[in-house]
């Protein structure tokens, strides 16, 4: 199954993830979102991470687990490329991701992303087939 | 994407109104600064919508404005200006934006095109070198925890107190470079752990570092009042903001604004309209958070003026003294900013959001340099990196209307996606140097994303705001060389 698609906005871009269950999709709306900072299939799995996030509801909690991540990529300039959620709420998640520290030699960065926002957020469960619209501020 | 159809009342060429009776709810009508030719691709989006909904915020006064520039955001339209009441009015953060404090500074120089072209390749390696870009990138400066308070209370002060450029620079920075009310135990560790490595960096996206040649003058004397004095001349202009701590410090308090808007029972059509009331304990950490990410934009600017004065003069072998690159001005065009109006009659106090807007203040007003008084607020408008950028002066009128604020640049027409489809940097950049324009990106795509086909034609936004009085056109410059983030 396809994994993500991009959407159009005038500005930004976003993305659409999709996911047999939610988890799959948050999983997914990460992965999206570490494609349009970098191929990821320069990426190795040399690390992980342990991540958490919290929001008030479903929709935030994309925006949470997303901009935890990118808070990490510009801390410890780390690529991310595979996410295992472990655990997840309405309102709070768990998850293991993968990846490894950006190394300029072998990574081509692209233009990236500067958050996750909340415009036109939509999560949204059918018959067996989730999907998460998010829009980033790049 | 559904195409906006609501009623735009035409005022004059310039002033398109959308009525209050539009939806019940808005405080005041919008208005929409753009010419007839504009209206049908501005109303290919929901901007005018997000004007509508801006509109709503408790303590609004006047009208929801968005200048000619004016694109889809998120919340606020990008190109929109709402000033609040600081008495009873709210705070949003987003009509300032993720990028606080993104803005633009210029500089001139006292070398002329021939003497700056057959050298333009070095300088703009000199440049990707010594100014640190594209995502994420990391900086040549080491702050700690207790210098980066000093950062954010201070901004280009810090800066300078550093060594990183002068007293001078400063006088002809908004605000001075560092803004008032800055408190840095309002912003999170998680916003100063994500500033603290990208100190002294461009970022990526539409972030540039822009070597420029002046190509039109049309007011010789207030051109000369800047520094500006001939066609040929070359200036640099610096594009960036407050990079990962001003993306977290929007993100931390949307969502802390998002809870408090409920305690306080505000209602808005759209969550990214996130408010509260000025004078509320959130509403004013916002602000001095607000102030600290500013002034980190601020000091940010000025390193990497420091670092390219120190380019320019290793790449031509002169003093910074023969080479002048003395700064012009620095302006912010995403901010919220306490200012005092005049309204009905009555002095208030209010809290102007520009989200990718410009101040534009006219001659003799108190909140410009003396350098300045006699022509006005040097107000910066870049267009994209294939065509020209402006320089204007702000009017009397602007402050009587638009809360002191004009347009902020070109304005997106289509998504960077689209943009990339099929298009290819070396394409791109291929095609500028045709043209005489040299460019380099530190991303993947970073040049196709920024091609000019993705913007408005900057010379119709800056034509609608002196057509419509807000601003007077100084000079037209055209890009020679680009370092894109």
């Amino acid at each position: 199954m396809k994994k993500f698609d991009v959407v159009e906005h005038t500005a930004d871009i976003g993305i659409v993830a999709y996911g047999a269950d939610l988890r799959e999709a948050f999983a997914n709306a990460a992965y999206g979102m570490f494609s349009l900072m970098a191929d990821l299939e320069q990426v190795r799995e040399e690390t992980s991470r342990y991540i958490e996030a919290e929001a008030g509801d479903r929709e935030s909690l994309v925006v949470s687990w997303l901009n935890e991540l990118l808070y990490m990529f510009d801390v410890e300039r780390i690529i991310l490329k595979r996410f295992d959620v472990l655990e997840l709420t309405n309102t709070r998640l768990k998850a293991d991701a993968y990846g490894e520290k950006v190394d300029a030699s072998r990574h081509e960065l692209k233009s990236g992303v500067k958050a996750a926002t909340y415009h036109m957020l939509k999560v949204s469960e059918d018959n067996g087939r989730c999907s998460i619209r998010v829009i980033f501020d790049v | 994407m559904a195409r906006w159809d609501g009623p735009l009342k035409k005022i004059d060429d310039y002033r398109w109104e959308i009525p209050r009776e539009y939806k019940s709810g808005m405080r005041v009508p919008g208005l929409i600064y753009a010419s007839e030719d504009m209206l049908d691709s501005i109303r290919e989006e929901q901007a005018a919508e997000q004007v509508v909904n801006v509109a709503f915020l408790p303590g609004i006064v006047g009208h929801s404005l968005a200048m000619p520039d004016i694109h889809w955001g998120y919340g606020f339209p990008i190109g929109g200006v709402a000033a609040t009441r600081v008495e009873d009015g709210v705070v949003s953060p987003g009509g300032v934006g993720y990028d606080i404090n993104c803005g633009v500074r210029l500089l001139r120089t006292n070398l002329r095109e021939h003497e700056v072209r057959p050298k333009i390749e070095e300088l703009l390696s000199q440049l990707f070198i010594n100014v640190p870009s594209g995502l994420g990138s990391t900086g040549k400066i080491k702050v700690g925890k207790k210098e980066m308070d000093e950062v954010l209370t201070g901004g280009g002060r810090w800066a300078v107190k550093r060594g990183f450029g002068t007293d001078g620079d400063l006088e002809v920075t908004e605000e001075g470079g560092s803004l008032k009310g800055a408190d840095p135990d309002k912003v999170s560790v998680k916003a100063k752990e994500r500033g603290s490595p990208q100190s002294g960096t461009l970022g990526s996206g539409n972030h540039f570092v822009e070597v420029q040649v002046v190509g039109e003058i049309y007011e010789q004397a207030t051109a000369q009042a800047m520094g500006i004095e001939d066609v040929g001349q070359v200036l640099l202009l610096i594009h960036t903001g407050s990079r990962g701590l001003g993306h977290q410090v929007c993100d931390d308090y949307i969502r802390t604004l998002r809870e408090a808007m409920q305690r306080y029972g505000i209602e808005v059509p759209d969550r990214e309209l996130a408010c509260a009331p000025v004078k509320s304990a959130e509403g004013r950490d916002y602000l001095a958070a607000m102030a600290c990410a500013a002034n980190y934009a601020w000091a940010n600017r000025q390193c990497i003026t420091h670092w390219s004065r120190e380019c320019f003069t290793r790449v031509f072998g002169l003093s910074l003294r023969q080479i002048g690159l003395e700064m012009v001005y620095d302006v912010a065009h995403n901010i919220a900013k306490i200012e005092s109006y005049e309204i009905d009659g009555k002095k208030l106090s209010l809290c102007v959001h520009r989200k990718g807007a410009t101040r534009a203040f006219p001659a003799n007003h108190p909140s410009i340099p003396a350098r300045y008084k006699e022509i006005g607020q040097p107000v910066l408008i870049p267009g994209d990196m294939g065509r020209y950028s402006f320089v204007a002066v702000g009017t009397e009128r602007a402050v009587k209307e638009s809360f002191g604020s004009v347009c902020h640049g070109a304005g997106r027409k289509m998504s960077r996606h689209a943009a990339k489809r099929g298009v290819r940097d070396a394409d791109v950049a291929r095609d500028l140097a045709a043209r005489g324009i040299l460019a380099k990106s530190a991303s993947r795509g970073g040049l196709a994303e920024e091609a000019s086909e993705a913007y408005k034609d900057v010379a119709e936004v800056v034509e609608v705001c002196h057509q419509a009085g807000l601003c007077r056109k100084v000079v037209k410059t055209y890009p020679m060389g680009v370092v894109k983030g």
